[in-house]
């Protein structure tokens, strides 16, 4: 199914203990630079993908790891950026 | 925005509701959230007696300090979790939640730019919650939705809507698809372009756009939003899933 980063929010919430839905990715293949909540996130149920707004790549995959563990990673991605705060960035 | 860290909570149902004949309005007593923005979701988790769980997130019609907390769930047929949410789900039931979550998708009062909301079905529980703050903070930022769904009677929020309408805090216009009221001046169908130009800010009000709604359907809007001419980074989407 398709959705967007905010449908990921939850589990990206559980790696890094926040929010992270207006974190910047940037695109080691197009170099483009997008929040997460805008990245297309494709939801099966072996885990999610969450690819390049503009080119498609593949930039985080999470999914069940062993036991109650999450696998994630982050094959695409050159750059995350966070602002310490929440403020209203985007 | 205050920052509200998103933790997992334990979450009583406090009473269920008929939304519409196929969604049902669900309130929740969490003694420890922290509150939540207007159009914040949260992850609902369910654990089958053999330890299976499922987890779904849903929209939180519900904004500010409370420590209750309003969805509205519409049942996919044959679905995993929505089903059970709709049917089974009683008061004094549990279920774990995970929220708030989504710093993205989310309206906080005292902005200057006028506000146009856009949804599909389901999709108008966030944007709920944003119009219903705007009316109990008395804001003063201009607000508007489009909202496009089957019938008058699969409005979500339908009674709140007009009466936030009626007191002049949002102006509200609807696009239906299977089945018009008596009189509705044209035949049932989707949002067109033109329709959709012709019920939002137009471009030079900058207005901040905020999208939800089955995902075709926001992918289609989203796009007319920048053949329009709306600055693509003034638009903000939420996509449900479903086609
Ligand atoms: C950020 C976010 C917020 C959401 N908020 C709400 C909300 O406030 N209210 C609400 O009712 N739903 C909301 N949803 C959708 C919700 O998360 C579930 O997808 C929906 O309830 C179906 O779950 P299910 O387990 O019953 O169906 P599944 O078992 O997941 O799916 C069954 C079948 O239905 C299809 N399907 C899945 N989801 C949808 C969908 N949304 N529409 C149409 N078909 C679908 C699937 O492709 C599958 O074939 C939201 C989704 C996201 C990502
Ligand atoms: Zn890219």
């Amino acid at each position: 199914m398709k959705l967007d980063g905010n449908a990921i929010a939850g589990p990206l919430a559980e790696v890094f203990g926040r929010d992270v839905t207006l974190a910047v990715m940037t695109c080691s293949g197009c170099h483009e630079s997008a929040v997460i909540a805008r990245a297309m996130v494709y939801v099966t149920a072996m885990g999610s993908v969450a690819r390049c707004p503009t080119c498609d790549r593949a930039l985080l995959v999470l999914g069940p790891g062993p036991g109650a563990r999450i696998r994630f990673s982050m094959p695409g991605v050159s750059s995350l950026e966070l602002t310490p705060d929440e403020p209203d960035a985007a | 925005m205050t920052h509200r860290p998103a933790a997992w909570h334990a979450a009583t149902v406090r009473s269920v509701s008929r939304e519409t004949a196929s969604a049902r309005r669900i309130e929740f007593e969490v003694p420890t959230w922290p509150g939540n923005d207007a159009g914040a979701h949260l992850d609902v988790r369910l654990t089958a007696p053999d330890g299976y769980q499922a987890s779904r997130s849903y929209s939180i019609a519900s904004s500010g300090d409370s420590r209750r907390v309003v969805l509205a769930v519409d049942e996919v047929p044959g679905g995993e979790v929505s089903p059970f949410l709709v049917h089974e789900l009683q008061p004094g039931d549990q279920v774990e939640i995970h929220g708030p979550l989504g710093a993205y998708f989310v309206w906080t009062p005292g902005d200057e730019r006028p506000v146009q909301l856009i949804a599909g079905g389901s999709g108008v529980v966030p944007l709920y919650a944003m119009a219903e703050l705007h009316d109990r903070e008395q804001d003063s930022t201009p607000f508007r939705l489009l909202y496009s769904v089957r019938t008058p009677d699969d409005r979500f929020f339908a009674s709140e809507l007009e009466q936030i309408a009626a007191r002049g805090r949002l102006e509200a216009s609807y696009v239906y698809t299977r089945a018009v009221p008596a009189g509705w001046h044209s035949a049932p169908g989707r949002v067109t372009r033109d329709a959709l130009a012709a019920a939002t800010w137009p471009v030079d009000r900058r207005p901040r756009i905020y999208v939800c709604g089955p995902t075709p359907f926001v992918e289609t809007v989203a796009d007319w939003l920048t053949e329009l001419g709306h600055e693509p980074r003034a638009i903000r989407t939420e996509r449900f899933g479903g086609g």
